[in-house]
């Protein structure tokens, strides 16, 4: 009799368990995640987004001591929370590691990438996902110990090169040495941490990743002047934030504020004067900034989305000085970032 | 008469009453759950994969791989398709796995019998080195050895030789070896045949004594054959390289074993063992002290006692969860991804990154490993049922 009372217990468990979960997936936290989009009215139901960022690359995506995230990335997710939500600061970041971010998104557990994710077809077709407009256009690069010797590629042969597992990186660098016929030994890690980690004590003669990262990274380095970077560009690193396929108006709210930033540039529109900006004459700008048209509504956005995202966040250029730029440690050339009509790659679809 | 008719029919209630109806229905109703809930979870994948656009399938196995990889025992490229690759990956988990085996099972015999030792220091040491090395996390170790001990060891230049023998550099660890792999696997091979010609003679041997109080000498000749023929083949057939430091820092000849494969392997070695002492000190624990005060009556010295007494018994108890080690030896191998070691996980986790097909991977995962583990189940029942009493 004990036992068929085991029995029913585990019976009416597993049924529970069942009614439970038969109508909707649900994700790590609960809650519903739609059958077939509408990723925006969970964000909006949550009232808080949950975005997916590196949290190990200062100037992209960083924790401090204090537990605040900053970065250009980051400064992605603010974004996006600011046109959704109104509040740049209703952002709860997720640390993923570069095996762990597809699944993580496709499985629902955040709702967009913003972690140096480079833009494939690969990845845009069979892996399935979104690439809203990169944000960074960056190159794979190769850092060295500045007394190693090696001054290209080809001196690799029969050396160890550290990198990152589950990135395109890995496979660049194959290519790459393929290419030249150089023999070279890959140590890979799972975790960047422990990739430069291996790099810095002498366990690989080169460490590859995305220029702007070894740039970053090498600032984290115990002697930073006992490295540099080769003069090699291996691959077109294009990053920017990503979502997941067949949730197109999602994926439309990512890509548009991501535009909005570089267009905003392009207007001249900063955090500071932004309030200079309320009785334009510009039409364009005023539907910019939603005091004519509809183009915030028609999207499920306040129509003002782009006032909000202004004003706390500030335009693609204030971000990119920021964190990276001008005003930040690592000083980058605007380069490729700088805006199309400056030289540079940065160019947004009209906002009409 | 009136209510005969009555009982003939169906009657609800003494069924309901009926022990064996109720037994029968919950195996019904258990599996009845059982593939309702299979269906919820498969139809829930399939509605997800459908959702993302794709199909399950395995045919991305056959695609190029793309990657390289550092060390493999098959011959790799990176153009091979992605099911090389991952045999690549199996190679090096075996070599983790079956060498941890041999060591674990070596050290951790070692270390419980030491437990038992008269010596102050070493039974000390014994009981210092499980309490230590259980209650650290395995991955903690891994760290530990990768980057603290292995990574300390100075660079190719300034390397360290051993008796001309072997080098150690934060690369890795150098020894002498075979010329090629074919006299590699030959020399393992005569290894372990002479190894098990050995037992076989010796029991042999000892079985003819006690049957006839005399004899054994033909055993005995044949064991000495045996140990020579294994030291020729060893000695001559294997045509040895010995590494040769380099002008300037760096190895040739020999066998390299590279820094993540041995920081992988003594941290696993290290920790299985713990456990594995802490099981071989239970075994002995459980032969009565009768056995041992007899043994001793009999004019045993402790180290026979142990021996020829006490471990033959206590095997009984140890093989049973020694085989739950070593299948936790074989899941555990899968953490040396932590340290760059290219193990099997490590290669599935960039396979299912570059394809996106996390589902599939994870399959063919789940396979292995479970492939493995009852391979080593069955292996050990085997050995058990061999220590086992024979009840006639």
């Amino acid at each position: 009799m004990r036992k068929w009372g085991f029995l029913a217990a585990a019976l009416g468990l597993t049924l529970a368990a069942c009614g439970g979960g038969t109508t909707t997936t649900t994700n790590a936290d609960g809650e519903a995640a739609p059958a077939g989009g509408g990723r925006l009215d969970v964000v909006k139901g949550r009232g808080q987004l949950i975005c997916g960022v590196d949290g190990g690359i200062p100037g992209f995506s960083f924790v401090d001591e204090s537990g605040t995230y900053t970065g250009l990335d980051v400064d992605i997710c603010k974004a996006v929370a600011a046109a959704v939500l109104g509040d740049a600061e209703a952002v709860e970041y997720r640390r993923l590691d570069s095996t762990e971010r597809f699944t993580a998104l496709s499985g629902g557990e955040v709702d967009m990438l913003s972690r140096n994710t480079t833009w494939t077809i690969s990845r845009d077709t069979s892996v399935g996902l979104e690439f809203a407009p990169t944000t960074f256009f960056d190159g794979q690069g190769m850092l060295v110990r500045t007394d190693s010797g090696i001054a290209d590629l080809e001196d690799f042969a029969g050396k160890a090169i550290c990198v990152e597992t589950g990135t395109t990186t890995e496979l660049n660098l194959t290519d790459q040495m393929r290419q030249l016929g150089v023999d070279f030994e890959p140590v890979v890690f799972q975790d960047a941490d422990a990739a430069y980690a291996a790099y810095d004590e002498g366990r690989c003669e080169g460490m590859t990743s995305d220029k702007s990262q070894l740039v970053a990274r090498r600032s984290t380095l115990p002697n930073p002047d006992e490295h540099t970077l080769l003069e090699v560009t291996m691959s077109k690193e294009p990053l920017g934030p990503v979502t997941t396929n067949n949730d197109s108006s999602w994926y439309d709210v990512v890509k548009w504020v991501t535009y909005g930033l570089i267009q905003a540039e392009e207007f001249g529109i900063t955090s500071e004067n932004i309030g200079t900006f309320e009785a334009t004459e510009n039409p364009d700008i005023a539907r910019f900034l939603g005091q004519e048209g509809t183009l915030g509504t028609d999207m499920g956005l306040p129509n003002d989305f782009m006032v909000q995202v202004i004003t706390q966040v500030g335009n693609y250029g204030e971000v990119y000085d920021r964190n990276v730029g001008a005003d930040s440690e690592f000083a980058l050339e605007r380069g490729q970032n700088a805006l199309w009509s400056e030289g540079g790659l940065m160019y947004s679809p009209p906002f009409r | 008469m009136v209510h005969d008719s009555g009982s003939r029919s169906f009657d609800l209630k003494a069924m309901l009453r009926d022990e064996r109806f109720w037994k029968i229905a919950f195996q019904v109703i258990t599996l009845l759950v059982v593939l309702l809930l299979l269906s919820f979870f498969l139809g829930n994948l399939n509605r997800n994969l459908i959702q993302q656009g794709r199909a399950f399938g395995f045919s991305f196995l056959r695609n190029p791989a793309g990657f390289s990889i550092g060390e493999s025992l098959i011959q790799y490229r990176p153009n091979d398709p992605y099911w090389r690759a991952l045999m690549v990956g199996l190679g090096n988990t075996l070599t983790l796995v079956v060498g941890g085996i041999v060591l674990t099972t070596v050290l951790g015999v070692v270390a419980g019998v030491a437990s038992f030792s008269k010596n102050w220091l070493l039974q000390k040491l014994s009981r210092v080195y499980v309490g230590l090395v259980q209650n650290i996390p395995l991955l903690l170790q891994l760290f530990f050895w990768y980057f603290a001990i292995f990574g300390a060891l100075p660079n190719p230049a300034n390397q360290i030789g051993v008796l001309g023998l072997a080098f150690l550099n934060n690369r890795g660890v150098y020894i002498p070896w075979a010329s090629s792999a074919l006299l590699a696997i030959l020399g393992i091979a005569a290894t372990v045949g002479a190894a098990i010609a050995a037992l076989f003679l010796w029991r042999w041997r000892t079985k003819i004594r006690i049957e006839t109080g005399v004899g054994g000498q033909a055993q005995s000749i044949a064991l000495a054959v045996v140990a020579l023929a294994w030291l020729a083949i060893i000695t001559l057939g294997m045509n040895w390289t010995v590494p040769e430091g380099v002008e300037g820092g760096g190895v040739t000849g020999g066998l390299r074993l590279s820094r993540e494969y041995v920081a992988s392997l003594t941290a696993l070695v290290f920790y299985t063992s713990a456990f594995v002492a802490e099981i071989v000190r239970a075994g002995i624990q459980s032969v009565s002290k009768g056995q041992w005060e007899a043994a001793r009556t009999l004019g045993l010295n402790a180290g026979m006692v142990m021996r020829l007494v006490v471990f033959p018994q206590a095997l009984r108890v140890i093989i049973p969860p020694m085989n739950s080690q070593y299948m936790n030896l074989t899941k555990n191998s899968s953490l040396a991804f932590a340290i760059a070691f290219p193990e099997i996980y490590s290669i599935a986790t960039t396979t299912y990154n570059q394809t996106g097909r996390p589902v599939e991977v994870f399959v063919v995962m789940m396979a292995t490993y479970l492939t493995l583990c009852l391979l080593i189940t069955v292996v050990m029942n085997q050995f058990n049922r061999s220590v086992q009493f024979k009840e006639r």
